[in-house]
């Protein structure tokens, strides 16, 4: 059982738990709430209209009001508000009607202005839920659903780049990335291990990227996820919390929630307290090490944004006021219907076309292009998707997995695979002998099956006579064995059977020789 | 504006209500209107809350007269509370009758990086420069050595 959070195995932690001397592991947990900053997808940053693009010459997509020159005032960009709305229906939130912006104050060099602009009190909407779903059970091949919920979503601005030059004790501030457009999604403390918030940020990048509101890619940077960890008995208080920053990938995100999990039961068990503090992850030791020295808490004076006036969304065309321009109106109703096919839909969708199961379709539509490359597959062949769904999330997901590869990279295309399972249903070859043809495929790009059966000589044997004098062989070197099958024990066949698949290197058609053999025991 | 807010918030939250005219009226008829601000207690900030407001606002109060300016300021804005505003919806914006105006994503600005950079003393490259991080404040004994010959 995972110490963290009360599953089956299925927890990393459960693999790295320290024996303590004094509280039992088992009785604290981990809570970890996530809050996630994702760069909405738009041409331009949210109150300017200077340019959103992820590599460009420093400073140079820069508006005079994102350098906060004086005499500069906020224009909301009508895109940003669509994309916060679009992603709080996705997450079944409610939209606001109302919504407020607020200056939010501290001071730091690539904040040119000195605030950022963001709604902490009345946000663009709040109350939502976010379904994804875990592989557990015995052998990961159990779909597990669970929910967190989501406290708001908010719009706010992100800050500038700074690089720092430690050799020239400066740091160097480039504005490109000040005033882009960032939905903060704040979640409840819902969860309770790495695991668990993995697979949640998993989903939200799915959704993200279907919705087509943020490209939810966390190395450049246009998702960033921090962490709210604490530990406590189940049922008592929640614990004091730490944040861990500084996460660059969904996998680091994991491996930094259960150290810091660790790290906290460790404190506590050495009869300490955790510190409220911001921790950032080392991903090379895989440790949180303190960032901030805070001299208390940070006091940000929230204060209404006076160069704004309230946000109004419309919940439909009957609610706009009269004389209203088109282009100023923000319909709900509309941004509903225009919702895209989510990636639970698809993965239901899948299990309903295709007929297969719904472990076998979380894990296509959870890795980039594999849903279109099985399709392809099953354009080509006659091969029921039941059958091709195995080759595609194990023969196929598994070496690129292991030469961490993508779909789109992978040397074997859908038509070749189509090929070879073709040859295979046909009865060209056997099923060992396919996967050899499949590893001989990946090692030599572009050669099609068929050349390598012919090769390798790896078609089926079916000429009877031959069989016929290998399984007679086998037969005549086994008597012990025949003598069991003929009492009975039918179960030895399978050994004789192997025997012979060892003689033919495989090649045999096995139900020939099957019959054979079971002709020459009886 | 930041000051007396916070300094407000500490104890007591700040509230905007209209129609502030009824408050003030003119000195004609300074009769009817009682000095609201007598009817207010007198505000002791503690030393290190005075250490973090400087600290925050980047003010300084540095003298005694400083520091009765700054409660003089939270009484002032203590009035606020002789004010029965129950069942009265704050008002936290003058623009809250306006529409906001929404623009449309299309890229009409940047590009100015050489004007910009041209606004700063220190570039490297394009990029601006700053210090390592941001210069702690001075402690109050170093400021006021520092500030000694000031005539402020």
């Amino acid at each position: 059982m995972c110490s963290f959070c009360n599953h089956t195995s299925t927890c990393e932690g459960f693999n790295s738990l320290i024996v303590p001397y004094k509280l039992a592991p088992q009785q604290l947990v981990g809570v970890v709430g996530l809050e996630i900053h994702a760069q909405i997808n738009s041409n331009t940053k949210l109150f300017s209209g200077s340019s959103v693009r992820f590599s460009a010459p420093p400073n140079s997509l820069v508006s005079f009001f994102d350098a906060s020159l004086p005499g500069t005032l906020p224009v909301l960009n009508k895109r940003c508000v669509e994309a916060a709305v679009m992603t709080g229906l996705a997450l079944n939130c409610s939209i606001n009607r109302k919504s407020l912006f607020d200056r939010k104050h501290y001071f730091y060099a690539d904040l040119p202005s000195g605030y950022q602009i963001t709604q902490q009190r009345q946000p663009i909407a709040v109350d939502g839920t976010l379904t994804y779903s875990l592989l557990g059970g015995k052998k990961r091949s159990q779909v597990i659903r669970k929910t967190v919920n989501i406290k708001q979503i908010q719009l706010e601005q992100d800050s500038g780049k700074s690089l720092h030059d430690d050799l020239r004790s400066q740091t160097l501030i480039d504005l490109n990335r000040a005033g882009v457009g960032l939905m903060e999604l704040v979640m409840e403390p819902d969860m309770s291990c790495g695991e668990e918030a993995a697979a949640a940020v998993r989903e939200l990048q799915l959704i993200l990227q279907a919705l087509g509101t943020c490209q939810g890619n966390m190395s450049e940077g246009q998702m960033r996820v921090d962490a709210n960890v604490s530990v406590h008995k189940p049922g008592e208080p929640l614990g004091i919390r730490a944040e861990v920053k500084n996460i660059n990938s969904v996998r680091c995100l994991a491996r930094a929630i259960d150290y810091e999990i660790q790290r906290q039961i460790e404190v506590l068990q050495r009869g300490q307290t955790v510190q409220n503090e911001t921790r950032a992850y080392d991903s090379k030791s895989g440790e949180t090490i303190p960032m901030r020295d805070k001299e208390g808490l940070q006091d940000y004076r929230f204060m209404p944004e006076p160069n704004l006036p309230p946000l109004i969304v419309y919940e439909d065309n009957a609610s706009l006021p009269t004389g209203i321009d088109a282009r100023q109106a923000v319909v709900v109703q509309k941004i509903r219907e225009g919702l895209p096919e989510l990636p639970g839909v698809k993965r239901d969708r899948l299990v309903q076309t295709y007929g297969i199961l719904p472990e076998h379709s979380f894990t296509l539509v959870n890795e980039d292009g594999l849903v279109e490359y099985f399709e392809a597959v099953l354009k080509v062949t006659k091969k029921e998707p039941r059958k091709v769904i195995g080759w595609v999330t194990n023969e196929l997901l598994g070496h690129l997995k292991e030469k961490d590869m993508s779909v789109s990279h992978s040397p074997i295309s859908p038509s070749a695979l189509a090929e070879l399972l073709e040859l295979q249903e046909t009865g060209h070859i056997s099923s060992s002998a396919a996967k050899q043809v499949f590893q001989e495929m990946w090692r030599s790009p572009g050669k099609p099956a068929s050349q390598i059966i012919q090769e390798q000589d790896l078609g089926l044997v079916s000429d009877a006579a031959r069989l016929h004098s290998i399984c007679q062989k086998v037969v005549d070197s086994h008597p012990n064995e025949v003598h069991a099958i003929r009492n009975g024990n039918k179960k030895v066949l399978n050994k004789l059977m192997g025997l012979v698949q060892k003689e033919t290197k495989g090649r045999a058609d096995p139900v020939l020789v099957m019959a054979i053999l079971q002709e020459k025991t009886s | 504006m930041s000051v007396i807010s916070i300094a407000a918030k500490r104890g007591l939250s700040l509230k905007i209500i209209r129609p502030w005219c009824n408050l003030l009226t003119n000195s004609a008829s300074s009769t009817r209107v009682t000095c609201l601000w007598s009817s207010t207690k007198p505000a002791h900030v503690p030393a290190d809350l005075v250490d973090k407001l400087e600290r925050l606002a980047l003010v300084d109060f540095r003298t005694k007269q400083g520091l009765a300016c700054l409660e003089k300021a939270i009484r002032f804005a203590d009035q606020l509370h002789v004010v029965d505003t129950s069942g009265v919806e704050p008002m936290d914006s003058v623009l809250e009758d306006r529409a906001l105006n929404l623009r449309g994503d299309a890229v009409v600005e940047g590009d100015c990086a050489e004007e910009l950079l041209q606004l700063s003393k220190n570039t490297v490259e394009e990029y601006f420069v700053a210090p390592p991080g941001n210069i702690p404040l001075p402690t109050r004994e170093e400021r006021t050595a520092m500030l000694k010959h000031s005539e402020f």
